[in-house]
């Protein structure tokens, strides 16, 4: 155990855990950050996608002490109101159904769109591939990436 | 809110405190359906399952044990009320219930039921609302009923241009005598202003930005996690392991065994540790150093089950139809068709992953529990402790899939031995690796099917043999295995005058139960696959073949329960061909197929478009049609349309359930792997405007999915494909 310093979200954090305890379960419980999700465990997944110096990455598979000093976003940093363009157009298009996997494939959606502000599909395709969605919301995933591109977000109306 | 038993078992007859409370009866065949499932232990005190409370703000609040897993049902429930209770949509929500089943009479969400359950019984307590509204301002104002008018949480007299908020009517309307629900007015449906209309599903804002609560994010003060080893083979124990070196783990705390248990809750018992976090407890669990004891099941193999099937598949069986002379027919000098199906065991996988939390307080137990049926977790839990139900208060909380999974109560009767031996709040988690290999898994099953198409082209004799690991076999072995396992395939919906149906149960020691669209999942593939084989062995277009035999009779009525309507799904079948351009000629090498179905009390039918290149293909395009009857929320039968599709195709294109030496093989998403992004076909969903009663949705568009895969890559390559995963031959 060794106390390790974390930035999450703009907030300063030190956390006393095992040095290889994955970023995961530092979010989740020790931090009640719980919107980043436990899926598989193997990276197979991406519900624990989190952003660490604006790249997407798997927390399941990253030791706490990788990311020491490091830049954390979690979903509940991605904006203070739901007003990121990804998460509206994730409204605008009624993206979610059980909402599991969501905070992992908007995470995933809005690293691309900061790399490849206008990605085609199979840009799309390659950057959420490891992203499962068992209600199958995927034609509106893609729909609500090409959406937050065009910044066409409209105000919360269903599609 | 502080309401009592009483105030709420009078419900229809008097009002809370302050307030307007309606008691609402659901209706339907699943609400009498549950009455006799095995988490419905007693009979329920008073016949309401779900209260409207109007309150002196004039809000209303729908109380309804309804669990949300991503169907949206909190949005469709809300819309039916405010439609005929004239008041805005976002002045209602909807509270999930306590698990109070003294208050109310059904806990369960599943099979499709919602909204078909909600849909008259809440137009009628709406109405309730919206008639003793009009008639209190008509008595305050001293002006007759008629000149009234109820519209946006208020009523007008426009004569004296007099307005009231029905929250100010509260204690007027409280006193008023209450109208027999079945003789309400309700409105004219081409009157609807949120019934029919899309409208955005209010648990999508949270589900955004991370706050969404589902039972893995449930946090109590001073909680500690949980984890068990299970023995990967079915039946079998732990013969040795070592406490001690979980115990060295940092942050482990205790570790303990806890037995296996049978009836309906169908543990599988295993070591459980008990640790600071989630992460501590796996690695605790790791370090057990396990020797199993291998049950009984330590001989099944997914191939011996299969060997088991195909041979069952031949024996004549339990008949469940018989009309005409099917032997006459296949014995004569008829055109004949054989063919064998087969689909594998398959897990739930829902993305949340089992898991659940409990605080036992000596006699007094509160669970946050992900559950389709809350009240089933509370008469577990209390059965496990030896407590009467009403000391364990259950909160449900927002689930990450269903799909049936969270309907059983081995979760929770784990927790519940756990909880009692740690005394603090626990919370037990399930790997990804747990949840796969202790799932109550889909049946494996054969099928054979014989047919014969006369001179004329015309089928003539349908004879299918349904040979199942079926779920009633695993759940009580004394009961008739066919039961629950013929859905769909006695329904046969083709007018052929010589069918037969019977049935042959395989015994096995794998869990099994209801997985998304239950027997109709494999009944259906098999019914729209061989329709489409006969078409072929006619000669005639798919299409018009399945057109050709689906006649309604002036005087038709339903032979057996849950017969379709032929006509509605002719419908159905029309509209999928119009909108998918059927008649319209595609490339060498690449087809369309189309299947057609009922289920859970709606029509679908749907058209695949594939790609066929070698022994690789791509499926281009999906066109569904549907008549649900009354839609309530296109947008969310659109999405349970698309959602439905997806999961449909994950089984006949990738996922299978083995087994060997007893145990699962597949133990994460790299074993069993769900369809993903780039694998996913655009979607078109069109839909039929209806004024019948509304069907389900959550499963009834995933039974034509498969079928009509397959029946396009036959029509793009000459093969076809009759076992699930789809596997295609190099030509």
């Amino acid at each position: 155990m060794a106390a390790i310093h974390l930035v999450i979200n703009n907030n300063p954090h030190e956390v006393d855990v095992a040095s290889d305890m994955p970023l995961l379960w530092v979010l989740r419980d020790r931090l009640n950050l719980t919107g980043t999700k436990y899926g598989c465990g193997m990276g197979l997944c991406g519900a624990c996608t989190v952003h660490v110096d604006g790249e997407a990455v798997r927390a399941c598979q990253t030791p706490v002490s990788s990311v020491a000093a490091k830049k954390i976003t979690t979903i509940e940093g991605l904006s203070a109101d739901n007003t990121h363009p990804v998460q509206r157009a994730w409204i605008a298009e009624q993206v979610p159904q059980c909402g599991y996997c969501q905070p992992g494939q908007i995470m995933s959606a809005a690293a691309l769109l900061a790399k490849s502000p206008k990605p085609s599909d199979d840009q799309i395709d390659a950057a959420m591939g490891g992203n499962l969605c068992r209600c199958g919301m995927y034609g509106r995933i893609r729909r609500a990436i090409h959406r937050a591109s065009a910044s066409d977000v409209g105000a919360g109306k269903g599609a | 809110m502080a309401i009592s038993r009483r105030q709420f078992v009078m419900g229809g007859a008097v009002a809370g405190a302050g307030a307007l409370v309606i008691g609402v009866r659901l209706s339907g065949h699943l609400v009498r359906a549950q009455e006799s499932d095995p988490g419905a232990k007693k009979a329920a005190p008073n016949p309401f399952d779900a209260y409207v409370h109007v309150k002196p703000d004039g809000h209303i609040s729908l109380i309804v044990a309804k669990s949300e897993m991503g169907q949206g049902i909190k949005t469709g429930l809300a819309m039916i009320l405010a439609e005929e209770a004239e008041v805005d949509f976002n002045s209602v929500s909807v509270e999930q219930a306590e698990t109070r089943p003294d208050i109310y009479a059904h806990m369960g969400t599943g099979g499709s039921g919602s909204t078909q359950e909600n849909f008259t019984p809440l137009r009628q307590a709406g109405a309730t609302v919206r008639e003793l509204m009009i008639t209190a301002a008509a008595a305050r104002w001293n002006v007759p009923r008629s000149e009234c008018e109820a519209k946006k949480g208020s009523v007008r007299h426009e004569k004296s241009d007099r307005k009231a908020g029905y929250g100010e009517l509260v204690d007027a309307a409280v006193k008023l005598p209450r109208p027999a629900p079945e003789k309400v007015e309700l409105k004219d449906e081409n009157d609807f202003q949120l019934i029919g209309h899309a409208t955005p599903r209010v648990d999508i804002p949270s589900k955004v930005n991370g706050s969404a609560q589902f039972g893995i994010d449930v946090r109590v003060p001073e909680m500690v996690f949980a984890m068990v080893a299970r023995c990967p083979t079915f039946g079998g124990k732990a013969a040795h392991f070592d406490a001690g070196k979980a115990k060295a783990i940092a942050g482990v705390r205790e570790v303990f065994e806890i037995p296996a248990l049978g009836a309906d809750k169908f543990t599988a018992g295993g070591v459980a540790v008990v640790a600071d976090s989630t992460w501590a407890a796996m690695k605790g669990r790791e370090a057990l150093a396990i020797t199993w004891a291998h049950g009984a099941a330590v001989s099944e193999s997914s191939d011996g089950m299969r060997e088991a099937l195909r041979a069952a598949a031949k024996k004549s069986g339990k008949r469940m139809r018989n009309d005409g002379d099917v032997d006459a027919v296949l014995s004569n000098g008829a055109k004949k068709v054989e063919a064998v199906y087969e689909m594998p065991l398959l897990a739930h996988a829902t993305m949340e992953p089992m898991n659940i939390t409990a605080h036992v307080r000596g006699s007094d137990v509160e669970v946050w529990a992900p559950t389709q049926a809350p009240d089933w977790v509370q008469g577990t839990v209390a059965s496990v402790l030896g407590l009467k139900p009403d000391k364990v208060i259950v909160h449900t909380t927002l689930m990450g899939g269903g799909f049936g999974r969270r309907y059983m109560a081995d979760f929770p009767a784990e927790v519940a031995q756990i909880a009692k031996v740690v005394g603090k709040p626990v919370q037990l988690v399930w790997t990804r690796e747990d949840d796969m290999t202790h799932d109550f898994y889909r049946p494996a099953t054969c099928h054979r099917l014989q047919g014969a198409v006369g001179a004329q082209g015309r089928p003539v004799a349908w004879f299918h043999t349904l040979a199942s690991t079926s779920i009633r076999g695993y759940w009580d072995p004394k009961a008739d295995p066919a039961e629950g396992e013929s859905g769909g395939a006695r329904q046969m919906p083709y007018a052929i005058a010589n069918v037969r149906l019977e049935f042959n149960g395989v015994t096995s020691a794998l869990p099994r139960a209801w997985w998304r669209s239950v027997e109709h999942s494999f009944n259906g593939f098999v019914v729209e696959s061989f329709i489409d084989e006969l078409a072929a062995a006619a000669g005639q277009d798919p299409a018009q073949f399945r057109r050709s035999l689906l006649v309604k009779p002036p005087n038709w009525k339903p032979k057996f329960e849950y017969d379709p309507d032929p006509a509605r799904l002719l419908g159905v079948l029309n509209l999928v061909a119009e909108k998918s351009g059927w008649a319209n000629p595609l490339p060498k090498g690449k087809g369309r197929g189309i299947a057609c179905y009922h289920s859970f009390g709606s029509y679908f039918a749907e058209v695949a478009e594939v790609t066929v290149t070698g022994s690789e293909f791509k499926i281009d395009r999906i066109v569904a049609a549907v008549d649900c009857g009354q839609i309530v929320n296109p947008e969310s039968v659109r999405s349970q349309t698309e959602g439905a599709i997806i999961y449909g195709l994950s089984a006949a294109l990738k996922n299978e359930i083995t087994i060997k030496n007893g145990a699962v093989e597949q133990t994460n998403f790299d074993g069993y792997d769900p369809l993903r992004i780039s694998e996913a076909p655009p979607i078109e969903v069109h839909l039929v405007t209806s004024k019948e009663d509304p069907g389900g949705m959550g499963e009834p568009a995933l039974p034509p999915i498969a079928p009509a895969v397959a029946n396009a890559i036959f029509a793009a390559s000459g093969q076809r494909l009759r076992r699930m995963p789809f596997q295609l031959k190099s030509a």
